[in-house]
């Protein structure tokens, strides 16, 4: 997702240009933006109050009791997929890049269809609440847990930083703050309802939350799409023309591939390794597989993917002409001069079509979204550590779900506290590359063990640890020595020079790494087969036999 | 189970390993690779292609059509779009009508023996 990279805010602005900037594109009414938020505030927490009722069972603090249809997961699916990184920045990134901005949404798109034909359902039938469930099935489960529960917390723990963070940019734009303090209390305000939400509703109010969110999202994106469509005849190709227009000289780039990525043969290579990255990570997102447990049977898992990818692809379309509009309607110039920078794109063409009411509507939305997405990351990074280190690990299964759900629930407000400082300090940095690392570090340490465990026979302990811990460590060293921590002016640490890795994403090199290694591991290790174990998982796999059952109904 | 126990149960084989070597299950997950992999590896690789022909085919993905603003890049990438509506779909409609069934009627025939 580092088209976002560049467009999300990358550093400390001049002060006087932000201040500037500000006053000169004064859109939009605070007050408004501020009561319609509220409003969503008030009706989710009225939704999870409720949904809380029959909070009583680790299963229905995890997975909401496995009692969602399918609808309604593929709903929640969509909303905790849809970030703002989503919204905003493709949006964004399509208005100043054009066609680049949108190959990201085609990654994310095509990336759904390896969780439908090779993970949702067998994941669904074989595990319990985490993704460690599926691997400890049949390899050693104490250093397979504790090695699945680091990589899915530091994957957490970078889309989290990035969410958070990526408020903080949302506010400076759409509630006229733009001094440090008054956005660290706005990160401070949805990090604590977060919270709240998570605490009070487990996964059903945070799936709740997100069908909520979903639903406006997509309606309030649809709205915009017809509104701009008519204003071109619903000519598609006039709307293309009208951004080529908008854009002055070289306007006709937009329309071809290659305006962002394409100037040299590296960073086509750092195309291709973010192209890799995407379609295979999301398979790998640990908050994403957590809600294929939330249906009580395969089948449901399978119709939730479904709906998930209908969702998700024609929104992505929705942004494609949104973002066009946005160059034709606002100009990108306008644009890059807003504070928010090009994540601004999709609140200021709704502040072109339907005036302060409409922007308002986005900003609560966006904020939704925000919040949506961080809760659900939250219960997943809870359900990790609690059951994976503290109850199977430390306690080694020897402990009783309620105190299970307790540790969780503290874990929440820890996690909840981690994210608030971490979107505080992470206010000005360059947060897309986070985004891009999780999906990456998900594509390189989680998918290579979840496709072995499930199809290979002979795969064992040692491959599983070296998959995960060799695709984790290679993700992070690469990004470390990469262009995007030092080097350049517009890198993380401007003044150092230690990039010896040329590309801005490590997929190209740590997916394959990641993969390779759970072969090698595998070979090398003496560990003796357990040929009854996997006969168990393949029967169950494929049949539901013995699958986890629904506890609750709605 | 007792058309499935037809291979002599060995020593020390689980109730699951007796099941896995049935001609049922073998059928079962014959028909999921077949049907699933080779859908895997197409959808894979049309990204590929395309991801690539954006990266390395500027000129060709540049053609726009007809005096249009659309451009061969836009047909491609919006290709991706049906391609991946049109797997979702066969790949549901071919679980529900075809696998479906025979799935279950295994896993009944399994937890009506009590594993």
């Amino acid at each position: 997702m580092s088209a976002i990279a560049t467009a999300l805010p990358a550093g400390p602005a001049a002060p006087g240009t932000v201040v500037q900037a500000a006053a000169g594109t004064d859109v939009g009414n605070p007050a408004v933006n501020l009561s319609i938020f509220a409003a969503f505030v008030a009706v989710t927490l009225f939704v999870v109050l409720r949904a809380s009722r029959q909070n009583k069972s680790a299963a229905d603090f995890y997975a909401g009791g496995r009692s969602f249809t399918g609808p309604q997961n593929g709903t929640a699916i969509a909303g905790d997929y849809l970030s703002a990184a989503s919204f905003l920045g493709i949006c964004g990134a399509i208005a100043i890049n054009g066609y680049d901005g949108f190959l990201y949404s085609i990654g994310f798109l095509v990336a759904w269809l390896v969780a439908l034909l090779l993970v949702a359902e067998l994941l669904r039938n074989t595990g319990k609440f985490t993704m460690a469930d599926v691997l400890s099935f049949r390899l050693r489960e104490r250093p397979v847990r504790m090695a699945a529960a680091l990589a899915t917390l530091l994957v957490v723990f970078f889309y989290l930083l990035a969410q958070m963070a990526g408020a903080g940019g949302l506010v400076a734009l759409l509630l006229g703050v733009d001094s440090a303090a008054g956005i660290s209390a706005v990160i401070t305000v949805v990090g604590v309802l977060m919270i709240l939400y998570v605490l009070v509703g487990g996964m059903k109010g945070t799936t709740w939350v997100q069908i909520i969110k979903a639903v406006l999202l997509i309606a309030g994106a649809a709205v915009m799409t017809i509104w701009v469509l008519s204003k071109f005849g619903f000519n598609l190709s006039a709307l293309l023309q009208g951004a080529v227009d908008a854009a002055g000289e070289g306007g006709q780039s937009l329309l071809e591939p290659g305006r962002q990525y394409g100037a040299t043969g590296l960073s086509k290579l750092s195309f291709l390794s973010l192209a890799l990255a995407l379609v295979l990570g999301t398979a790998g997102l640990p908050h994403v597989l957590m809600r294929f447990y939330t249906v009580p049977t395969a089948k449901e898992a399978r119709r939730s993917v479904v709906w998930a990818i209908w969702l998700i692809g024609i929104f992505y379309l929705f942004t494609l002409v949104l973002g066009y509009g946005a160059g034709a309607l606002v100009g990108p110039e306008t644009i890059n001069a807003a504070p928010g920078g090009v994540n601004s794109a999709a609140p200021l063409l709704a502040f072109a079509l339907g005036g302060e009411i409409l922007l308002g509507i986005i900003a609560a939305v966006a904020f939704a979204t925000i919040l949506a997405v961080v809760a659900g990351l939250t219960i997943t990074a809870a359900a990790s550590f609690s059951h994976d280190i503290y109850a199977n690990v430390i306690k080694k299964g020897r402990v009783n779900p309620d105190a299970e759900v307790r540790i969780a629930r503290w874990t929440v407000v820890v996690i909840g506290l981690v994210a608030i400082g971490g979107g505080v300090l992470a206010q000005k940095q360059n947060v897309a590359f986070l985004v891009a690392l999780a999906f990456a570090v998900a594509a390189s340490a989680n998918l290579p063990t979840i496709v072995y465990s499930l199809f290979w026979k002979r795969f064992n302990t040692a491959g599983a640890l070296w998959s995960i811990y060799g695709g984790l460590i290679s993700c992070i060293v690469l990004i470390v020595f990469s262009p995007v921590v030092s080097g350049s002016e517009t890198a993380m640490i401007p003044g150092a020079d230690f990039d010896w890795f040329p590309l801005t994403n490590p997929g190209l090199v740590s997916i394959p790494l990641g993969f390779l290694l759970g072969i090698v591991g595998t070979l090398v290790s003496s560990e003796p087969p357990h040929p009854e174990k996997f006969a168990e998982m393949e029967v169950r796999s494929l049949t539901g036999a013995g699958a986890e059952r629904a506890t609750a109904s709605h | 189970m007792a058309e499935l126990a037809e291979p002599a149960r060995s020593a020390g084989e689980t109730d699951y390993q007796r099941v896995e070597r049935s001609p049922e299950f073998q059928d079962l997950r014959r028909r999921f690779r077949s049907f699933v992999f080779p859908l895997t590896a197409l959808f894979l690789v049309w990204y590929f292609v395309y991801v690539l022909l954006a990266n390395y085919a500027h000129d060709f993905m540049s053609i726009r059509l007809g005096g249009s603003a659309i451009t061969v890049g836009l047909l491609f990438g919006l290709g991706q779009f049906v391609s991946t509506f049109v797997i979702t779909m066969l790949y549901a409609r071919w679980a529900n009508q075809r696998f479906d069934a025979q799935a279950d009627a295994l896993r009944r025939e399994i937890e009506g023996d009590d594993l």
